[in-house]
């Protein structure tokens, strides 16, 4: 069959809903984008576990802290599933971490910027996880079989995520001045980093359409964006708080809030490797790898040495 | 430093009693018995199952999905092998 009748049938189960399976013929192009999206997904995950590890023994109680420990073990995980799910498409484990380790591979720049303070951990919970899954629950129904069901399992989990990060944000919010003010300033930093985290505006964003035929991307960046300001808009009153954008503002005709210009310049800078913890998190990321590399090789020999025993006996 | 990895394993979960093992994903692990105790650490932290079975990859043996028309499609067209394939009057009851 020629490539392009092959691709003619790939199409097809793709307009008609019909998952795609790793033994199943793919366009090559369509594979490159999966595994780019979904190993910097998992990259994701992995590096996200940083700023919140920063934290767990300064958890100001044991039941924060085993939540806490609790979250940052999931994140592990998501990391886990998605790497399995991209490693379907015939890219190894080492080679995806030595793409995140030469910078090649990109990761969700959310984590290149600093937890500061206790508050961080209600903000990082309430919109970097809830922006997280505004994009997640979309990928559940993903052309590709397995990343489809890496995300269901990832948004059952990240549910939890969201509501104990609201939960901490409440109960500061109910505290005293100093507290609230802790709240408040946690809420004004994360707030614009996780506007970006839905991507650039449609209008810049090239390989959408393409994503979107194949129905890897159910939505565009900016539907799923304005999605989060309206639901955060209402959110952010039940904490007495407010949103850092004195542009945001209900449009009755429109039936969603209007919103402020989200700073690109900033966005690109952290992209591109100049945000506040950029080279700290990859440091982190290439020491635990270096550091863990006896541990590999001993598991190894380890279960060499006890295949050896056995076949001997 | 040695260049052998650790192999990829499948993981299958039983979530109750009753039911089969049913595919949940993958991992690496040196051994088997790692590879159940990640599978564990894995896919199971919400109580998802009570039995794992794991086995390498590299033992499962699966159909070419090019060949799935010849595979299957002599199965299409015995529609006699179903039920309701057989036109029996109303008044016949239980069965």
């Amino acid at each position: 069959m020629s490539v392009q009748e092959l691709e003619k049938i790939f199409q097809d189960r793709i307009d008609s809903e019909i998952r795609i399976e790793p033994r199943d013929w793919m366009p090559d192009a369509y594979r490159k984008t999966l595994i780019r999206q979904i190993s910097q997904h998992a990259h994701s995950e992995i590096v996200g576990m940083l700023p919140e590890a920063n934290w767990i023994t300064r958890a100001p109680s044991l039941r924060r802290k085993a939540t806490l420990i609790a979250k940052v073990q999931d994140e592990a995980g998501h990391g886990l599933y998605l790497y399995s799910a991209a490693e379907t498409l015939n890219i190894s484990r080492e080679e995806m971490i030595a793409q995140l380790h030469s910078g090649k591979a990109k990761y969700s720049s959310i984590f290149n910027y600093p937890t500061l303070t206790w508050a961080d951990m209600g903000a990082i919970g309430w919109l970097v996880d809830g922006a997280a899954i505004m994009n997640q629950v979309p990928l559940c129904r993903a052309s590709y079989g397995p990343y489809a069901r890496a995300m269901v399992r990832i948004c059952k989990e990240e549910s939890f995520h969201q509501r104990q990060g609201f939960e901490i944000l409440l109960t500061l919010s109910r505290g005293s001045a100093d507290q609230r003010r802790m709240c408040q300033d946690a809420i004004n930093r994360w707030w614009w980093p996780s506007v970006m985290m839905f991507g650039p505006n449609d209008e810049s964003s090239p390989h959408s359409a393409q994503s979107m035929a194949w129905k890897i991307k159910r939505f565009s960046n900016d539907e799923l964006r304005q999605r989060f300001v309206d639901i955060c808009a209402e959110q952010v009153k039940l904490l007495g708080m407010t949103l850092p954008d004195p542009e945001l503002s209900w449009n009755e005709e429109k039936q969603h809030y209007d919103f402020g210009a989200i700073d690109w310049d900033e966005f690109w800078n952290v992209v591109n490797g100049n945000g506040p913890c950029n080279k700290e998190r990859l440091a982190a990321r290439v020491q635990a790898h270096e550091d863990g590399a006896w541990v590999r090789e001993a598991a190894l020999a380890y279960a060499g040495k006890k295949r050896q025993e056995k076949d001997a006996a | 430093m040695s260049q052998e990895r650790w192999p990829l394993w499948e993981v299958f979960i039983r979530s109750k009693q009753g039911l089969d093992h049913k595919h949940a994903g993958s991992l690496h692990a040196a051994d088997a018995k790692m590879a159940i105790e990640n599978a564990r650490d894995v896919y199971t932290r919400r109580m998802e199952g009570v039995s794992i079975w794991v086995v390498e990859s590299r033992h499962i043996h699966a159909t070419n999905p090019d060949e799935a028309a010849s595979l299957y499609d002599p199965a299409n067209d015995k529609v006699y092998r179903h039920p309701t394939f057989y036109d029996l009057p109303d008044e016949l009851k239980h069965m």
